[in-house]
């Protein structure tokens, strides 16, 4: 079994949702995205989502936004995140996903990629903009490197697009909380349980996670009670950046929180 | 489709205008993207918009023109979908919006190859416009695909060849995607969009409608560039000798059908697609004229 279905696979073990924590890479930096990711882990991360910064993040919110303005700025390209990734890869144990827009990729070239991204240690792939309909090809590529390959489904797509985001979506399918870009949001949508029961339909045995507007552990652990993963990223990222020199103990402090909250059981409370 | 707001970008303010204009007939709430950098240079027309009950957000991120306001017009459509029906200014974007300007914008080539041939009593030698993403350019050629005419399609050869001091996407550019399109691009080699420059908002923009990258590598458009003096000069010169004012983009296009002229024989017929007017660009035009 990949590397990312392990992970799914211990955390239903285990009565819990896996815990998907995103950040770009390099920011502000290789070297303090590699201490974030070891954080990450320590805190009870399964898997790390690791962006590559893009210079028109069209479906991100503004504190990604400005997380990939401070990683370009230091010189962060898609071979530089392969560099940050093996890195990560020799250092923990979390299962790697690639999150990208497609271009960076594309320029590369997508055999090409997908063999250094397997080389680097990455364990699957995620191209926001990459639609269903021009996929195939490019999910061939990925899989024969040896990658998983995840795509998104939104409460706006009808079931035969879940259906088919699904069926090119090996590891997890990927579900998107509410339509928009991604950041902090106060509360879940209220329906919330009703798409993530259409894209179970679509989804069959395949995992599926939820991410977009997941901040907190509240709202962690209500995502957790749906979905077999939760994806956390602008919290993260915005908790990096407001902390400055301190950014890994303000990174792994919230992480913590959030890990614990995947969590199903109930615990007594103090 | 029961929405009951719009959201458009605009790079030269020409389609805010449009949009707002449709809106405030049609009773639907507006919002307008543009670059703060569009915003100062087309100031007539953010008061246009305004007039019309549009409300213009200024986009300070990036390179602060075209580029950036799609990012946000995009951003703002997702997130309101359910209410919001996104009204692209260009041919370009994702599925199905190239075809559906596209056909919007044929009524040009339509109208244009009948008046034409009412006119003149035969079919143009040459077809000139501007290209930015490429609509009105689209518009014009597709009337005339079938035809016998050479097409130019003219890019912002703005005020060099270096990387962001134009946006001559088939000079130097390459294969990518960007807002939904896979297109000619101009971006770094890591694949990153690269800064663009043109003294006309409406072509300051790092790619181009994708049917135009089809009929490049047919060959059947010829894409060429025209430098910010060469538009601003060819800009004095319409209003010279006709009396007409050209929005600076369609002033791109002009100045190409004068090179034209001067090296055909006075038999060839040329028409260019004149896209838009150029009062929005006056106070801009007396500005770059006095110098820094």
């Amino acid at each position: 079994m990949s590397r990312l279905g392990d992970a799914f696979e211990r955390a239903r073990g285990e009565n819990r949702a896996a815990f998907i924590a995103y950040l770009t890479a390099g920011d502000p930096s290789a070297d303090a995205t590699v201490e974030l990711a070891k954080a990450l882990e320590r805190a009870g991360a399964n898997v790390l989502e690791l962006g590559v910064p893009f210079s028109d993040p069209i479906a991100d919110g503004p504190v990604l936004q400005r997380a990939a303005s401070r990683a370009l700025a230091c010189g962060t390209t898609l071979g530089t995140v392969f560099d940050i990734a093996q890195r990560i890869r020799s250092q923990t144990r979390l299962a790697l996903v690639l999150f990208s827009y497609v271009n960076p990729v594309h320029r590369m070239g997508i055999a090409a990629a997908a063999r250094r991204a397997a080389e680097a240690g990455f364990d699957g792939a995620l191209m926001t903009d990459l639609p269903p309909e021009e996929a195939a090809p490019i999910v061939g590529t990925l899989r024969r490197a040896g990658l998983d390959t995840v795509f998104l489904a939104s409460p706006t797509s009808p079931a035969a697009r879940m259906r088919e985001a699904a069926r090119l979506s090996s590891g997890f399918l990927y579900v998107v909380s509410r339509p928009g870009t991604t950041g902090a949001r106060a509360e879940l949508p209220r329906d919330l349980p009703a798409t993530v029961a259409r894209a179970r339909q679509a989804a069959g045995d395949l995992p599926i996670a939820i991410g977009f507007g997941i901040s907190t552990p509240d709202s962690a652990r209500r995502a957790a009670r749906l979905a077999d993963g939760v994806v956390v990223g602008s919290a993260l990222v915005a908790a990096a950046e407001g902390a400055g020199q301190a950014r890994i103990a303000a990174v792994e402090s919230l992480a913590r929180g959030l890990a614990e909250a995947c969590g199903r059981r109930n615990r007594a409370r103090a | 489709m029961g929405k009951n707001r719009v959201v458009a970008e605009t790079g030269a303010g020409q389609h805010g205008v449009a949009t707002a204009a449709a809106a405030a007939k049609l009773g639907v709430v507006c919002r307008v993207y543009m670059g703060v950098t569009d915003m100062a240079r087309q100031a007539p027309n953010v008061s246009r918009m305004r007039l019309l009950g549009a409300e213009v957000v200024g986009v300070d991120s990036g390179s602060k023109t075209l580029k950036d306001a799609i990012n946000e017009a995009m951003r703002d459509w997702t997130e309101n979908v359910a209410s919001t029906h996104y009204v692209l200014g260009s041919a370009l974007g994702p599925h199905p919006y190239p075809t559906m300007v596209r056909e919007f914008q044929a009524v040009i080539g339509r109208e244009a190859r009948r008046q034409f041939h009412r006119l003149a009593r035969r079919e143009p030698h040459a077809v000139v416009a501007c290209v930015g993403g490429g609509s009105n350019a689209i518009g014009i050629f597709s009337g005339f695909l079938s035809s016998r005419a050479e097409l130019y399609g003219v890019e912002a050869g703005g005020r060099g060849s270096e990387p962001g001091d134009h946006a001559a996407r088939f000079s130097g550019g390459s294969v990518g995607i960007l807002h939904g399109t896979r297109t000619m691009l101009l971006q770094d080699e890591a694949g990153q969009t690269l800064a663009t420059h043109s003294v006309s908002a409406g072509l300051d923009y790092p790619a181009v409608g994708p049917e135009h990258a089809g009929l490049h590598d047919s060959g059947r458009v010829t894409y060429t560039r025209v430098s910010d003096d060469e538009a601003l000069e060819a800009f004095g010169l319409l209003c010279e000798t006709e009396g007409i004012l050209p929005a600076l983009e369609s002033a791109h296009a002009i100045a190409f059908a004068g090179g034209l002229a001067r090296k055909w024989p006075r038999s060839r017929w040329i028409l260019v697609n004149l896209s838009g007017r150029g009062d929005k660009d006056l106070d801009e035009v007396l500005r770059l004229r006095a110098g820094p």
